[in-house]
């Protein structure tokens, strides 16, 4: 079955890395700017690197933002990535505006008591704590490539599916619900760890997206 | 604690490598995509692109290298060499590059590390340091490549770019520059203490004790969270894996 991704262009991010991460798992995908561009896609991916409120700022320029809540409304598959991780919850930390909120929950400066340097960048261990279409339990802690400094937590603890440890605590590293979904580290830049969690969702999509509990 | 990262540095020029770098099997010792994707099955964390020529008309060809790594490449890497505007940092993020580093720019124009951190974020501005040991105790800021004292002191330099937003910085000693006597501890301990950002040690590894002595937490390490090596791998002195697993045996923590 032949796939339609729509990769959302909001003027944050590096959507160069994504795209071409994609392009070597041999699957294309087209730049979402304008609600017109949604017709006929049948998977989003919503990247995404810098602050949160003039990311919301130039996602609701778009006009997609009343769009993207029926999409996920309509529990159809989204993938969020990094900044787009938090911005699929309902407030941050780092800026005043409201989140699109698809997810219960809010998102969090990085806890300095934790001793550690903030941005956290680097590569870390991730820790399952459920199922979703990104993780296998045959990998169960693959490293991945993080930079951030604000990290979601989630309302519902069933929405967590992987953390990765900062200092003495953890952060959240992947969330799913349903079908939609969001990692805080980035698969594009992860190496063959997170191209094939990549590989996996595209997996899950072109079988047919069962939701995940 | 955060993983410690090992981040090989290639400089380069007209977009080719400069400096022979020493691989079995290589087919173009020059070129960078060639040389990072080495680098990157090897195991570095990251990869550092130095352009050294830093000339207005080799612009398009960094440009166009940049492009051609973020083709192949599936780790994060930086690019930094006579980047002085916002646009400069737009086009070669918009190319690929994760992360941009800036040096002489940021001691012109220190405003620029805050427009470049609000635009993309903080994480993908590094400022680079190029400090030398001054004769009466502590450190100046050079730019230019080293041949011009700018009169600011290192630590203070390195605690006003944090707060103006920089995400890292990029800590080189003038000193120990193509030593291989070591890491200058003093140095980056003093700055990696002054900023609640990470440092990345450069400057002086000569060999495996070098590097875990930048990495220690301890009150004579370097305190750093990263340690930037070039003709240590470049010359095959050591290999990125070697290195991992004598940190690993070491207790550090690392990707392996």
């Amino acid at each position: 079955m032949s796939l339609n991704l729509g990769l959302i262009d909001y003027g944050m991010g590096n959507l160069h890395s994504v795209e071409k991460c994609l392009k070597r798992l041999g699957q294309g995908c087209s730049l979402i700017q304008h609600v017109d561009d949604l017709e006929g896609i049948d998977a989003l991916i919503l990247p995404g690197v810098g602050a949160f409120d003039p990311a919301m700022t130039n996602l609701r320029a778009t006009g997609l933002v009343p769009h993207l809540l029926r999409w996920g409304q309509e529990d159809r598959p989204l993938l969020g990535i990094c900044l787009g991780l938090q911005l699929l919850f309902e407030q941050s930390d780092e800026g005043n505006d409201p989140g699109l909120g698809l997810l219960a929950g809010r998102v969090e400066r990085l806890p300095s008591k934790s001793g550690e340097r903030i941005p956290h960048m680097g590569w870390a261990q991730l820790k399952h704590h459920g199922n979703c279409p990104l993780l296998s339990s045959k990998a169960p802690s693959e490293w991945v490539y993080f930079v951030h400094s604000y990290a979601a937590v989630p309302t519902d603890p069933n929405d967590l599916k992987a953390s990765a440890p900062f200092g003495d605590q953890k952060v959240t590293a992947v969330v799913w619900r349903g079908r939609v979904g969001a990692c805080q580290f980035h698969p594009e830049k992860s190496s063959d760890a997170g191209e094939q969690m990549l590989k996996r969702w595209l997996i899950w999509l072109r079988n047919g997206a069962d939701p995940f509990p | 604690m955060v993983a410690l990262r090992l981040i090989p540095c290639l400089d380069v020029a007209r977009g080719r490598v400069v400096k022979g770098v020493n691989f079995v099997g290589l087919r173009d010792a020059g070129d960078p995509v060639e040389l990072a994707c080495r680098y990157s099955r090897a195991g570095a964390d990251e990869l550092v692109f130095l352009d050294i020529a830093a000339s207005h008309e080799g612009r398009g060809t960094l440009v166009d290298m940049v492009r051609r790594t973020a083709e192949s490449v599936t780790i994060p890497f930086t690019v930094g060499g006579g980047i002085s505007t916002v646009e400069g940092i737009t086009e070669l993020l918009r190319a690929g590059a994760d992360k941009v580093s800036l040096n002489s720019s940021a001691v012109r124009r220190p405003e620029l590390v805050r427009e470049g951190g609000d635009q993309f974020g903080c994480q993908c501005i590094v400022v680079a340091i190029d400090a030398r040991r001054r004769d009466a105790g502590g450190w100046d800021v050079y730019v230019k490549g080293g041949r011009e004292n700018t009169g600011l002191d290192v630590l203070e330099w390195a605690q006003r770019v944090a707060g103006l937003g920089a995400g890292e910085i990029l800590l080189t000693s003038m000193d120990g520059d193509g030593t291989q006597a070591g890491y200058d501890l003093a140095l980056t301990r003093a700055v990696a203490d002054a900023v609640p950002i990470p440092v990345i040690a450069s400057g002086g590894a000569g060999c495996m004790d070098h590097i875990a002595e930048a990495l220690d937490v301890g009150p004579e390490g370097g305190h750093a969270s990263a340690a930037l090596l070039a003709s240590l791998l470049h010359d095959g002195v050591l290999t990125v894996e070697q290195i991992k697993q004598d940190l690993l045996s070491r207790g550090l923590t690392i990707r392996p």
